[in-house]
């Protein structure tokens, strides 16, 4: 059972329509004693990430999260929240990926932010991608991106530059795009992080 | 690389589709949801609701209905029509809207697209501008293009970017219902001179408007209503073609 943790970063009505959707059983997490009812973790997140962290630090849940052993799924901001540091508000984050999160120079050519349907590609064998071909098509919306990163990046995209769509270190993974808004593919991801 | 969009325009009253709708298979064609269904199977990358309740119930209504939308479509929507403060939009964002379209109460107080991109963040701000040619300008219409501004269409496009506009829909009323193609000449002009994405709309009435927009503007999206309803544009057969002509397109899971 999937449980979300909840910190008032943003709408999450159509995460948990999806889960619904696919039968995939979910609840919320509010405190810590929360979390031993669940066998993995979403951290959601929209709008600025600074704000989120501010968030998130308020919840007191911090510690916790960063001890989890369990299969972690940030989306959106809340993967961003798993990386060292953002561009948006100076804002240092959880660190759990040693990576930055950045903000796209945008042009006439690469509009910011960065809004649609986009390839993404994985770098290497995973369970999160398992029944999606390489380069199928995920929603995003977003004007930051993390850094492109050997050892972290689980699958690439391009938009001016390659940056990654989604991380992976141990038990924690994150994806930047909309699995629930993502179609038939984004589904498959919840689904496949459902049975890791 | 980032896929031109495909995006149907669903016009809603009291929770119900107005415009004539005649796709094969549907049970209730005046249920937006099973239409947003549809569409979504048929690969539209985004959907558009434009509600038109003129109700004191419809900040109720238009939940209801977005609420509906979200539990059944996997794809993104935004929604329009009569989004006034940020209560509205705060409404709409929790019942799982992707997107909020603002078009007259935007011109009439041009500050709320500052307070709706501080309190939401710029991706969910979308502005609508109805535009006509008047004289030799363009100018910024409200109300479906009755009542003329005093804006003209690029200043007003700029101003709304810098306030925090995450994506303009330009609907160009002369076009809009002709079906003789997209505005192209101002679509380039406005793409061209803004660097958050553009959606076209008003105009389309063949397949081969959709590559020329795409190709002659390079806009992000194209928008349109009647053409898709009526069944005369499928939407795999468009993407297809637009495939065809180099344009990257969204590729469907089976």
């Amino acid at each position: 059972m999937v449980g979300i943790i909840s910190y008032g970063a943003g709408n999450i009505f159509s995460l948990t329509a999806a889960l619904e959707r696919l039968g995939i059983p979910y609840g919320m997490i509010f405190k810590e004693e929360d979390f031993d009812q669940y066998d993995r973790y979403i951290i959601p997140g929209v709008g600025h990430a600074g704000a989120a962290m501010n968030k998130l630090e308020q919840t007191g849940l911090i510690p916790k999260i960063k001890s989890l052993t369990k299969p972690v799924l940030g989306i959106c901001v809340g993967m961003q929240l798993l990386t060292a540091h953002s561009e948006e508000g100076d804002s240092n984050l959880l660190n759990i990926f040693p990576v930055k999160t950045l903000r796209f120079k945008d042009s006439a050519d690469y509009k910011v932010p960065h809004t649609g349907w986009n390839q993404t590609f994985p770098e290497k064998g995973n369970p999160l991608f398992e029944n999606i071909p390489n380069g199928s098509h995920f929603y995003f919306v977003h004007s930051y991106f993390i850094e492109y990163d050997e050892s972290y990046t689980l699958s690439s995209t391009d938009y001016n530059n390659k940056f990654s769509a989604s991380i992976w270190r141990d038990n924690f993974f994150g994806v930047q795009f909309h699995p629930e808004k993502s179609g038939k593919y984004g589904e498959t991801l919840l689904t496949n992080f459902s049975k890791i | 690389m980032l896929s031109k969009r495909i995006i149907p325009c669903l016009d809603v009253k009291d929770g119900r589709t107005v415009k004539g709708v005649n796709f094969v298979d549907l049970r209730d064609a005046g249920d937006p949801v099973e239409l947003a269904w549809n569409y979504s199977r048929q690969g539209a990358d985004e959907l558009v609701f434009l509600d038109i309740t003129a109700t004191h119930e419809r900040r109720k209504t238009m939940v209801e209905l977005v609420k509906s939308v979200a539990r059944q479509v996997n794809i993104p929507f935004t929604i329009g029509g009569g989004i006034n403060e940020i209560a509205d939009a705060d409404a709409l964002l929790n019942a799982g809207a992707d997107k909020i379209s603002i078009n007259s109460a935007a011109v009439r107080n041009p500050a709320l697209i500052d307070e709706l991109a501080k309190a939401f963040g710029v991706q969910f701000v979308v502005i609508a501008v109805d535009t006509r040619v008047s004289g030799d300008k363009n100018i910024v219409h409200l109300n479906g293009g009755r009542i003329p501004t005093e804006k003209e269409t690029l200043d007003w496009i700029l101003e709304a970017e810098s306030r925090g506009a995450g994506e303009i829909l330009l609907t160009s009323m002369d076009h809009d219902g002709t079906k003789a193609g997209f505005d192209n000449g101002l679509l380039k002009i406005i793409n061209d001179a803004v660097h958050i994405p553009v959606i076209a709309s008003g105009g389309a009435g063949s397949v081969q408007h959709f590559v020329d927009v795409f190709e002659k503007t390079n806009v992000d999206a194209a928008l349109a209503a009647s053409v898709f309803h009526y069944g005369e544009i499928l939407i795999p057969d468009l993407k297809e073609v637009l495939r065809q002509n180099n344009i990257e397109v969204r590729t469907l899971a089976e």
